[in-house]
């Protein structure tokens, strides 16, 4: 078992390792290198040489690209080009509380919530109440991000005229109630953007395990549905259902990047695309390798959630 | 034996079938004549619809994308009247005209992407289960390389190397949903080829072409235009989210997920809510009209696609 395990961290560390060559290469491709845009347009050959061998650029790439792995991993990330001589660390630092804070609160709320509404739905399939939760989870699973912070800004600024559309205002000294108030148009939009997958996702795999013969067993013994639902049923979906919640929260990552611009407070995401917008190639490196580290890392979670959880592929014949 | 056989055949009948639909269980079989349900009839009237202000639209359209319809007016976001039915945006434009411009720009750089994953995934796909060698090995470990990159990641990445055009909005939407692609034509092709008829057609000695259109592609059209349909709906939310972003369709050329954004002043500031809402919903009854559908044919599949994907 425990082989199993760590030939799937193993695979995940090497998947995050070609993601980062892509990255880098990526970034590599952008016109200009960092000492030329540092310097300017009249630097002098001499001092764009002198400052190109201090930043490595002369190396052939892929030592380039090693040096910039090892000062990754080490948490040395650079200086921005962009924004003057601040490092990225310090950016970082300065903005990753939002982004954090957003996607933890809503990992917390949305997931507890979807998952138990799925798991209504799989209890009684095909009622009204399936129904019509199955037909709002396809609309909303198709609907971009910024539609459904639309329905939420109309919901809760015009319709119960509370706070307004914009995130504004500091977020220190603030304890969890009010972290969420001030934070509820961007957590109730990816809670709602989360639901959708999760809820129908849920119910899919509880009617899986619905479909085999011991629960058919259990309902002709006699036992009450919910009972068969919570004791018989429910424990062998937990694998599914954690897999479930692990691709969505990896969802989540990517989903934040819109949330963020939309409601208009800073964060990570809107980093990046500043960083995009001004081209600041080392600022999107790493926030990219941020990003896609924890999004293997959560699909890697899912992976084992579902491995794990049941024993016919954690011992192999 | 025959009696044998249906015994069985009772032993896997689902409890709750009278509940379940039958489509949702896992074996059921293809159901002899496809019919759309009301859902899905109602989702091809959307996409109808919207296909034909895509191709027409800008002949149709009342005003020019950027053209004022009250030149004399100086005010944004006007209320809807006579002469700008949805009102006029943030630069005075008519809403209206630039959501009937920009349907053609979303939809056709979405679907030209799509297309252009499905050449490349399909074909690399299908291939590589049938050379199912070497090839088959780096092609799979290249292509879970590429999915571990969120999509959006990736756009973010490519318009910041070359920045940002149509064509370039359209390969990179091509590049990024092509691995997705691949991995499922690979699927189906691997299941397929290893089936009894594929068998009996290699033994009479038919060549790969024939195996390819006439064994494969007919049993796995269904699941792949169910797929189409999905990746379709990925590829408008990606394109709409890169322009939401400033990074896809540059002003002032009008695309309904850079219109959301070109507005967002008026829902900040509480003006008015339809200069944001009328390409949200564009966009989003598109979306989900294509999603209908999907649910249909996905259901006349077998069901059995969710669990390739």
């Amino acid at each position: 078992m425990y082989r199993i395990i760590l030939t799937k961290i193993g695979a995940g560390l090497l998947t995050t390792l070609g993601v980062s060559i892509v990255i880098f290469l990526g970034t590599n491709a952008l016109p200009g290198d960092a000492a030329q845009i540092r310097l300017g347009q009249a630097a002098t050959e001499d001092s764009l040489k002198a400052l190109r061998e201090e930043l490595g650029l002369n190396l052939p790439l892929y030592q380039q690209y090693f040096r910039w792995l090892f000062n990754f991993v080490q948490g040395e990330f650079g200086t921005s080009l962009a924004s003057g001589n601040v490092t990225i660390a310090q950016l970082i630092s300065d903005r990753y509380e939002n982004t954090l804070i957003v996607s933890s609160l809503t990992a917390m709320i949305g997931v507890p919530i979807s998952v138990g509404l799925g798991i209504i739905a799989a209890m009684f399939p095909g009622s009204i109440y399936d129904r019509f939760l199955t037909l709002g989870s396809v609309t909303l699973v198709a609907a971009p991000e910024f539609f459904t912070a639309t329905l939420m800004v109309l919901f809760v600024v015009f319709f119960l005229g509370i706070g307004n559309a914009v995130v504004v205002g500091s977020i220190d000294d603030k304890n969890l109630a009010e972290l969420i108030t001030h934070f509820i148009l961007p957590i109730a939009t990816l809670c709602l953007v989360i639901a959708a997958q999760l809820i129908r996702m849920t119910r899919a795999a509880v009617l899986n395990v619905m479909n085999s013969p011991y629960i058919e067993m259990a309902i002709l013994k006699g036992i009450p549905r919910r009972r068969v639902v919570m004791r018989h049923a429910l424990l062998n979906a937990i694998g599914p259902i954690v897999n479930v919640i692990a691709i969505n929260l990896a969802y989540v990552v990517t989903g934040v990047i819109v949330i963020e611009v939309y409601f208009g407070y800073a964060g990570l995401a809107t980093l990046i695309v500043q960083g995009v917008q001004t081209r600041d190639y080392i600022l999107i490196q790493t926030l990219g390798m941020i990003f896609c580290a924890t999004y293997v890392i959560l699909m890697m979670i899912a992976d084992l959630s579902s491995i794990l959880s049941n024993p016919r592929l954690r011992h192999p014949k | 034996m025959i009696s044998d056989k249906n015994n069985e055949d009772k032993h896997f009948v689902a409890p709750y079938s009278k509940e379940v639909s039958f489509d949702e269980l896992q074996d059921a079989p293809p159901s002899g004549k496809f019919r759309l349900s009301i859902t899905g009839k109602l989702g091809v009237i959307v996409v109808a619809f919207w296909l034909f202000v895509a191709v027409f639209g800008q002949f149709l359209a009342p005003y020019e994308e950027n053209d004022l319809p009250f030149p004399d007016d100086y005010s944004e976001f006007q209320k809807p009247r006579a002469g700008a039915w949805l009102g006029t945006d943030v630069d005075d434009r008519d809403i209206l005209s630039r959501i009937m411009y920009g349907a053609g720009r979303t939809i056709g750089i979405s679907l030209a992407g799509v297309l252009i994953a499905y050449v490349i995934g399909v074909t690399l796909g299908i291939g590589s289960s049938i050379a199912g060698s070497r090839i088959d090995q780096i092609l799979t470990q290249f292509f879970n390389i590429m999915l571990a990159i969120p999509t959006i990641m990736f756009g973010l990445v490519v318009v910041a190397a070359v920045g940002s055009s149509i064509p370039v909005l359209i390969i990179t939407a091509g590049a990024i949903f092509s691995p997705v692609v691949f991995r499922l034509s690979r699927a189906l092709g691997m299941e397929i080829m290893v089936m009894d008829f594929v068998e009996a057609a290699k033994v009479r000695g038919e060549g790969y072409r024939w195996i390819i259109f006439k064994e494969i592609w007919p049993n796995a059209a269904m699941p792949l235009i169910s797929d189409f349909g999905l990746r379709f709906i990925y590829v408008i939310l990606f394109v709409s989210s890169l322009s939401f972003l400033g990074l896809g369709v540059q002003p002032p050329l009008a695309d309904w997920g850079s219109m959301v954004r070109e507005n967002l002043g008026a829902l900040q500031y509480g003006e008015s809510v339809i200069p944001i809402l009328a390409p949200a919903i564009a966009i989003a009854s598109l979306t989900v009209a294509i999603n209908l559908i999907v649910d249909d044919v996905s259901a006349h599949a077998g069901g059995k696609l969710s669990g390739r994907l």
